[in-house]
């Protein structure tokens, strides 16, 4: 470990469990400060809408961001617990790897875009391409999602308590999609499936998760068709 | 990208703050459009009394000339009150043929609208400079509506930055592109439309204009427009009501929108509202795809 890096270690240490105001703080400093520290609790205020909040933790850490945030927050975010208190803008906790993000609003579109693991709770609506890309995150709206959403999703799930935007699921990997509410129109090689005792169980633990009291008969299950992505024999003359 | 903002006042108490609060919010967008801004602020109204708002092209104008031969030309009495380079001509007389006349007689200048409410300005450069140099902070109204731009459809000039006006009273801030507008634009020139850019948005501004003067409401040429447009945008329209808001069926243009008691505003990002005044208390949602949102004092 370099000198420098102890040292910056030692001081945010102090600083856990501590409040950072954005009013009297860079972003900069504030995103920091975290990537310093190992654990402990934050405590984010005057947010504003700003971009890039809460990126790229990766300690034990408990953030609450009390306010609205703007792009990106909690991108790439790894072990950390991250609450918002408000709205969250563009590519809420993009490519998260593990941990917990919580938004108490509405997230904007692309929620969740290419997450690789962890939790991401949205109690608002999401709107469009949210789990765009997904590769293995579990993502739980209470509210309902926009267009295009798990388009191109490979692993992880999308649980939905509301309705679902056009071209649900497009071109479907093999993402686990469940829905309580309506889907305007399904994706391309997206279909209803049956509801198997298995995911039965997997929808009981997400939603237990989320901490949503929920009736699994309720919702649906939609998955990939597997047509659009094996290569299919019929289809060699063609070349 | 650009960013675009629109306040629209409930309370008649903050009509001195519209310039104001318009500025604070377009302030935040200076990252989203650095090449160049503009705004349109409604308000300071007179009976019978036509506004109309022109820009030099680069040099000084004799303003006072133009008001003096647009007066004879016109037949009727013609004022002008110079704004740095801006002039703010304002007649009894017909806005129309002064506009028209102004555009064919005027080549050192642009006109910039036209109407009994509305005040465009726009400027290239840093937007913050722009702000200030045209006094956003002091202007008072009703509503307002800005931009700053990030040019990728036309060059980066006075003319081809936003607002657009789109006939009387109204205008059109974008943020986005258009695939068809040579095509349109060809078509709404053959049917008497007068463009002063190439620019895309304009484009959408004279369609709107066009619509409108055969006969849509403002909610339905923007609804014509999701079949004609072709291209991405979130489109915000100023009239001398009010404004209407709409992202085109992919809504890939962010936009958000915020209403309170006091004040409905719409912005590129969350950012440009959280000045305001009760934002973190303000009902805020993001305007879903191929649908019209519109404010209007007259509702």
């Amino acid at each position: 470990v370099e000198p420098r890096r102890v040292m910056a270690a030692t001081t945010a240490r102090a600083s856990a469990n501590s409040e950072l105001d954005l009013a009297k703080m860079s972003l900069r400093e504030v995103n920091q400060l975290m990537h310093d520290t190992d654990s402990g609790d934050f405590l984010i205020r005057n947010s504003r809408g700003e971009h890039s909040l809460a990126c790229g933790l990766d300690g034990d850490l408990n953030v609450t961001i009390d306010g609205h945030v703007g792009y990106y927050c909690a991108g790439m975010n790894k072990r950390a617990h991250v609450t918002v208190n408000g709205n969250a803008g563009t590519g809420l906790a993009e490519n998260m790897m593990s941990g917990y993000v919580h938004v108490k609003g509405d997230a904007s579109q692309s929620a969740g875009a290419t997450g690789c693991g962890g939790l991401l709770v949205i109690d608002g609506n999401a709107s469009a391409r949210c789990g765009i890309a997904l590769r293995g995150l579990d993502i739980v709206v209470k509210g309902s999602v926009g267009h295009m959403s798990a388009f191109m999703a490979q692993a992880g799930s999308l649980v939905v308590l509301g309705d679902a935007g056009d071209a649900f699921g497009d071109s479907l990997y093999e993402a686990r999609l469940y829905v309580r509410g309506s889907v305007k129109a399904l994706g391309a090689d997206c279909v209803a499936k049956e509801m198997r005792e298995e995911h039965k169980a997997s929808l009981r633990k997400l939603l237990d998760a989320a901490g949503v009291n929920a009736d699994i008969s309720e919702f649906k299950r939609y998955g990939s068709a597997r047509k659009l992505y094996h290569f299919h024999v019929d289809n060699a003359g063609q070349y | 990208m650009c960013g675009i903002v629109g306040l629209f006042l409930k309370n008649q108490a903050l009509q001195r703050d519209l310039g104001r609060l318009t500025s604070l919010m377009l302030r935040e967008l200076c990252d989203r459009g650095p090449d160049s801004a503009g705004f349109a602020v409604y308000g300071a109204e007179t009976e019978g009394t036509t506004k109309i708002c022109m820009v030099n092209r680069n040099g000084a104008v004799n303003w006072r000339a133009v008001a003096r031969e647009l007066g004879q030309a016109i037949g009727a009495e013609v004022a002008v009150e110079e704004v740095e380079d801006h002039a703010i001509f304002k007649t009894t007389g017909a806005g129309e043929v002064a506009r028209k006349w102004l555009i064919d007689n005027v080549p050192a200048a642009y006109v910039l609208s036209q109407g009994h409410s509305i005040e465009i300005f726009k400027g290239v450069g840093n937007p913050a400079a722009i702000m200030d140099r045209l006094d956003l902070s002091e202007r008072k109204g009703t509503h307002a509506i800005g931009h700053t731009r990030m040019a990728t459809e036309s060059a980066v000039t006075v003319a081809g930055s936003h607002p657009f006006s789109t006939g009387d009273d109204t205008c059109l801030v974008h943020n986005g592109s258009l695939s068809n507008h040579n095509r349109l634009r060809d078509q709404l020139v053959r049917h008497g439309e007068r463009f002063q850019t190439d620019n895309d948005s304009e484009v959408a501004a004279a369609y709107l204009a066009s619509r409108m003067r055969a006969g849509d409401t403002l909610k339905g040429a923007l609804e014509n427009g999701l079949r004609d447009l072709d291209g991405f945008y979130t489109f915000v329209v100023g009239t001398r009501d009010g404004f209407a808001v709409i992202r085109d069926p992919i809504a890939c243009k962010p936009a958000v929108i915020a209403e309170t008691d006091d004040w409905v505003a719409m912005a590129s990002e969350y950012r440009a509202i959280a000045p305001l005044p009760g934002a973190e208390q303000a009902k805020i949602w993001e305007p879903a795809p191929a649908t019209v949102y519109a404010w209007s004092r007259a509702a």
